[in-house]
């Protein structure tokens, strides 16, 4: 890891920029927020990332003040923000439908919160043309919102938010309306504008990858809690629920029992008639205890001689997956477990090595797989 | 062949139903009262051949026009109505306009019940509304019974029959064109582009009168232009409900045709009248063409 890597949520002594203290949010019957604790600091590019409904867009809409907790205090730089109406928060917020005014032009929706806080015209016309430079809009400014494509009303959006130089900036799933390939592209763009602008981002999203993607750390949230806050790589690497392990990418999930212990490593008796699988618990687990083995399909290899390996196991391929760069292998074990192995595709399709209905050997090592308690 | 008919069935439409009659109109316009059937003249005679077509020409001048500049009864009533219109538009708009922002603002469940209730009372004779409304506005009406028994007044007021009972009639005739342009306006806007205003510094007022009012304004207009319109030249409302005071064109229009019979004149006045009205209905035309190419 890099000298100077930026994990301000490492350093005891960090003043986090939000802070969530024990906030539940209920509507009527129904609990959004439950007793939700979470610490937000300065330059983080922060990822709320989970199913429809699962309270993501709640927490950022008490944030931007268009809805109050029920119970609890979230601090912005230390001042409770829940007396604060949403015009008078130094927060601003770009909206899933980008909200552009459609009587104004480009030029008018950027210069619209200036106008609101009484800057003097030469600064306002500044101010505009900085924001029209970064998102790259300068030969737009004269037009209105419907004569311009979706991804450059994307850009006016995030620079209208990003004109009153916010605290925090809160983006409600920023690339939903995008294509894949304009999606990609944007989000190094955002990356960039992050960076260059020195401002707090905190954007919701259901798209894993985007997650991944752009954010400092991600949260995963499920029925109005967060699950797990880290960084990309540890949320991927080293997920603390089968939920998250499931809910980020594609993953292998075997149920099995504690059987030995041997050093540090672990026996997971998991079906009949199958050899136990090795793997390297985090945590301690007593003898019968319900064990998650957790594995991505790419740290299982297949191969068609049996492997000297931690763990090998015999089955049939199902099915192929080709996606042109990599390929899914859908290996049945005698017991009827589905295994999903994942191979580049170093070589041409022609050379490929396996085909449907060939008996292979699935292996790993005993680090490569994650044990869980849940 | 096709093309050409189905262009050419509008064309004919237009043609016979109001371009004709308006040809006949403006003839008689020109003609002179005589006391017969039909009580002008002269009248078009075919079997006269060509000379009867020039005598016939020969007959009709603009006389009826000069008349209406000379007696100032006509140009006092056209400003009359004018003023009156304008004011019933705006009072239109002044009630009409919360009453289809609550209707936009109501839970979607609700709207298509609100949308029926406001165009219920078409369903009744306009003639019959307005004479209930004299029942409610007569010196013995319920208005002023029910003002009375609370207490609040000891004298019945006088209402009907003066201005302000044809101002109550306008606006509760004419409310409903009002109220649904503005209400499909406004019912289009997304309730984000409020939160955004919001969330950029605007007050809850402030968002109000720079986002939702400029995003209704095409509503507004095309209210307002629906509204102002039919008033100029309203002639029951007057008639039933103002007094002797309340001059209106409708109301001469009226009189003249029928009370004094004297067709030309009318037809003068009807001319002008169209002229008059012309204006506010290309420009309201042009305003939905606007409104078409902003959405288009």
């Amino acid at each position: 890891m890099a000298l100077d890597a930026f994990a301000p949520w490492e350093d005891p002594k960090a003043e986090p920029v939000i802070h969530f203290q024990n906030v539940t949010k209920r509507f009527g019957e129904f609990t959004a927020i439950d007793d939700l604790t979470i610490d937000i600091y300065e330059k983080e590019f922060f990822a709320l990332l989970g199913p429809s409904g699962c309270g993501k867009t709640t927490l950022m809409r008490m944030l931007a003040g268009f809805e109050t907790p029920t119970e609890g205090t979230i601090l912005l730089q230390g001042q409770n923000i829940a007396p604060i109406p949403p015009n008078k928060r130094a927060v601003n917020m770009m909206f899933q439908s980008y909200a552009l005014f459609p009587h104004l032009s480009i030029w008018e929706n950027i210069a619209f919160g200036l106008k609101r806080d009484g800057m003097s015209k030469p600064d306002i016309n500044d101010r505009v043309d900085e924001m029209l430079r970064l998102t790259r809009l300068e030969q737009f400014a004269r037009r209105k919102p419907h004569q311009i494509s979706g991804g450059q009303r994307q850009r006016v959006a995030l620079a209208r938010s990003l004109a009153k130089h916010p605290k925090l900036l809160l983006l409600d799933e920023p690339l939903g309306a995008l294509d894949k390939k304009l999606r990609q592209e944007t989000q190094f763009e955002l990356m960039d504008i992050q960076e260059k602008t020195d401002t707090t981002f905190v954007i919701v999203t259901h798209d894993q990858e985007e997650a991944m993607t752009v954010a400092s750390r991600v949260a995963v949230m499920d029925h109005g809690k967060i699950i797990q806050v880290s960084t990309p790589d540890a949320i991927y690497e080293t997920p603390n629920s089968t939920y998250v392990a499931d809910f980020i990418g594609d993953v292998n999930l075997i149920e099995g029992k504690a059987a030995a212990k041997d050093g540090d490593k672990l026996h997971i008796a998991w079906a009949e008639g199958q050899p136990e699988i090795i793997g390297t618990p985090a945590t301690e687990f007593s003898n019968g205890q319900t064990v998650h083995f957790a594995i991505r399909p790419e740290k299982v290899s297949i191969s068609a001689e049996k492997p000297e390996t931690a763990n090998a196991l015999k089955g049939k391929i199902m099915d192929i997956a080709y996606l042109g760069n990599i390929s899914t292998y859908h290996v049945e074990l005698p017991g009827g477990q589905i295994i999903k192995a994942q191979t580049a595709n170093n070589r041409r399709l022609s050379r490929r090595t396996f085909t449907w209905e060939d008996d292979v050997w699935l292996s790993f090592t005993d680090t490569a797989g994650v044990l869980l308690e849940r | 062949m096709r093309r050409l008919v189905l262009i050419a069935i509008p064309y004919v439409w237009l043609l016979a139903l109001f371009l004709v009659p308006f040809i006949i109109v403006f003839k008689i316009s020109l003609s002179d009262t005589e006391l017969s059937i039909p009580p002008y003249t002269p009248t078009l005679d075919f079997s006269a051949g060509w000379a009867g077509f020039k005598e016939f020409l020969a007959g009709l001048d603009f006389e009826n026009f000069v008349w209406l500049t000379e007696d100032d009864l006509y140009w006092k009533a056209y400003l009359s109505s004018l003023k009156i219109a304008i004011i019933s538009t705006v009072l239109t708009l002044l009630v009409g306009y919360p009453i289809a922002y609550a209707m936009a603002r109501a839970p979607q469940e609700w709207r298509a019940t609100l949308l029926m209730l406001i165009i219920l009372p078409f369903w009744t004779s306009f003639l019959i509304r307005v004479y209930s409304w004299m029942g409610i506005l007569s010196q013995e009406g319920y208005l002023n019974q029910l003002l009375m028994s609370l207490g609040l007044i000891s004298e019945p007021l006088i209402i009907l029959n003066t201005n302000t009972a044809v101002y109550i009639g306008i606006v509760y005739t004419y409310l409903p064109f009002m109220i649904l342009p503005i209400y499909s306006a406004l019912e289009k806007m997304d309730e984000s582009l409020l939160e955004a205003a919001e969330d950029l510094g605007c007050s809850r007022f402030s968002a109000f009168w720079l986002v939702t009012v400029p995003l209704s304004k095409q509503g507004i207009i095309a209210g307002s232009f629906l509204v102002f319109i039919p008033t100029l030249g309203e002639m029951v409302i007057p008639s039933m409900l103002g007094g002797s005071k309340t001059l209106m064109i409708g109301k001469v229009l009226w009189e003249e045709f029928f009370s004094n019979r004297d067709w030309p004149v009318a037809s003068a006045v009807a001319v002008i009248l169209l002229l008059i009205l012309v204006i506010p209905i290309i420009l309201f035309q042009r305003n939905e063409q606007k409104q078409r190419e902003a959405e288009g």
